[in-house]
């Protein structure tokens, strides 16, 4: 889905791009929720206590790991709009640097007027998700070898 | 009566009407609330109870004044027996601190039921694990009201006490409390009501319930937020030991001992709220001012219609079901989360809660994630259940 080749920067522009085709919030939510259709299916393997976002209604979980230089993700939620913001952190996110994670710029997602949610008392989960990618981030970036999260979250949890 | 709350009158994202349904959670605020708070703050700030000077007089007058309106309110036989705390969560930490604490140990039991507030839990269980006590629950069945049997059982095993909510939070189930209350006293059993949910719907008359304790926060019944009662029987209440030390509960203080002051005093410890106070008494005699049949009766009619309104969508049912209910609408979809359907609900205008209610072990029992719940308060009305009918139809379009 993501193209490695793209930036964080280019692929959020994408996006912020393909919403402002929507002159109404709920153009823009159906988008959001088809965004969230179209995540590859995780393993129920993976959906973990040490995957799970914590501080949210829905259930939520994002499995990162390294390949090489790059940090991978997936995600999942029981709720649909919840999938949807987890699928756009996915799109954009997905097969970057762990360093360029740890500072990218999310502002789009205010951009295509889904600011309220990224509220951190909001409780959808979008707040903590971010946190714990960037945290995630942040250790596969210091760290020299390479780890997958289920290690690094229990260390977390 | 609508045009009585200003909060009411307004647009959310730009140009979509507000359709407050979230009464459960806090309800709107009456003018003459509002007014009376801004009047105490521009024109009678002063500390009570302690002032020689006019100001102080005028607030310390504003301030008893309240407590015996709180009195008149829920008819307490002495404006005493109205301790005023922070909120109805303060007034149960507070009796589950100094009269349940105290007393219990290994061995002894407190009863609550399976449908109560966190508040109602969370509280006897500190107390329970201080003191090696243990917590009971009292069953209910699946519509939401209680297992009458398992509780007459449990109430006949003598706990050290009872500690239920007069209406269900999640579902709206008035229980009956007034013969509940029959029967634990007959096994010389206290009952503490969490009285939250009712003030706001049914006159509460604590003599007539016979209750130990009654609690209740001011923001669930048009008042403001930060302050709560605690209502008991004098002889209980006096048999409390200070809950909190500081200014205002003291008799005389040296550094030999401290000598404390009577009720009320004695468990108000500190500059009080005295703007919340003042607030609450004028909510208080708001609500006693209402006619409460016709209030009741259209309260009724509004449930009964939003009822009949959403039983008749298909792949939504509703939860909690009993015969008596104040206004609470509690609901599921078949297959949509409660939190996308909120979300969408409030981009519609729709001010609804969804989640678990602080009630996770209902939850649990009734084996949900959580509900979508409408809960509605005198100046609702049937246009805004059809407004709420109107978005889960959008709703179920967007996620059908």
């Amino acid at each position: 889905m993501s193209d490695a080749s793209s930036t964080i920067d280019e692929r959020a522009r994408a996006i912020v791009d393909d919403f402002s085709l929507f002159d109404d919030w709920m153009g823009r939510y159906e988008y959001l929720i088809e965004i969230g259709k179209k995540l590859p299916p995780m393993e129920d393997a993976l959906k973990t206590d040490a995957t799970r976002i914590h501080g949210c209604q829905s259930k939520v979980w994002i499995h990162t790991a390294r390949d090489q230089d790059r940090m991978t993700m997936q995600g999942d939620s029981d709720a649909m709009i919840t999938k949807g913001l987890a699928g756009l952190l996915i799109r954009v996110l997905d097969d970057q640097p762990p360093k360029a994670v740890r500072e990218a710029d999310l502002s789009f997602i205010d951009d295509i007027g889904m600011r309220e949610h990224l509220s951190s008392t909001r409780n959808n989960g979008l707040h903590s998700m971010i946190e714990q990618i960037r945290a995630r981030a942040a250790r596969l970036a210091e760290s020299a070898e390479p780890a997958s999260d289920s290690a690094v979250s229990s260390s977390n949890a | 009566m609508r045009g009585e709350f200003p909060a009411l009158h307004q647009s959310v994202y730009e140009d979509t009407p507000l359709v407050y349904l979230d009464n459960a959670a806090t309800t709107q605020k009456p003018q003459v609330v509002l007014d009376r708070m801004a009047r105490y703050y521009a024109h009678e700030n002063s500390n009570v109870h302690r002032g020689v000077h006019k100001l102080s007089q005028d607030a310390t007058d504003a301030f008893e004044d309240a407590r015996q309106s709180v009195a008149d309110l829920i008819n307490a036989p002495s404006s005493d027996q109205v301790i005023f705390t922070r909120g109805c969560t303060e007034s149960l930490n507070l009796v589950a601190q100094t009269f349940a604490r105290p007393q219990l140990g290994p061995g002894d039991t407190v009863v609550v039921t399976h449908m109560e507030h966190h508040s109602n839990i969370v509280p006897w269980q500190m107390a329970c694990e201080a003191t090696g006590a243990t917590l009971k629950v009292w069953p209910i069945h699946d519509d939401g009201t209680l297992d009458m049997e398992a509780g007459r059982q449990l109430l006949a095993e003598e706990p050290f006490l009872l500690a239920m909510g007069h209406v269900s939070n999640a579902l709206g189930t008035i229980h009956p409390v007034s013969s509940i209350i029959d029967i634990a006293h007959d096994h010389g059993v206290p009952v503490v009501v969490d009285g939250a949910q009712s003030m706001a719907h049914l006159p509460v008359d604590v003599q007539a319930l016979d209750a130990d304790f009654y609690a209740f926060s001011g923001h669930k019944m048009f008042g403001p937020t930060g302050i709560g009662v605690l209502y008991g029987k004098y002889d209980l209440l006096d048999g409390l030991p200070p809950y909190h030390g500081g200014g205002d509960m003291i008799d005389e203080v040296s550094f030999d001992g401290t000598t404390y002051a009577d009720l009320p005093h004695r468990l108000e410890a500190g500059t009080p709220h005295i703007a919340g106070v003042i607030g609450l008494g004028a909510a208080a005699r708001f609500v006693d001012d209402l006619d409460h049949e016709a209030v009741q009766a259209h309260e009724d009619g509004v449930l009964q219609y939003a009822h009949e309104q959403l039983a008749a969508i298909d792949g939504l049912r509703l939860v909690g079901t009993a015969s008596e209910k104040t206004s609470v609408c509690s609901f599921v979809f078949d297959d949509i989360h409660p939190y996308d359907a909120g979300t969408i609900l409030d981009r519609l205008g729709l001010a609804v809660r969804t989640g678990h209610h602080c009630t996770q072990p209902l939850m649990e029992r009734l084996d949900l994630p959580g509900t979508i719940r409408a809960s509605f308060a005198l100046y609702n009305t049937r246009k805004d259940v059809d407004r709420l009918v109107e978005g889960l139809d959008r709703v179920q379009t967007m996620f059908g």
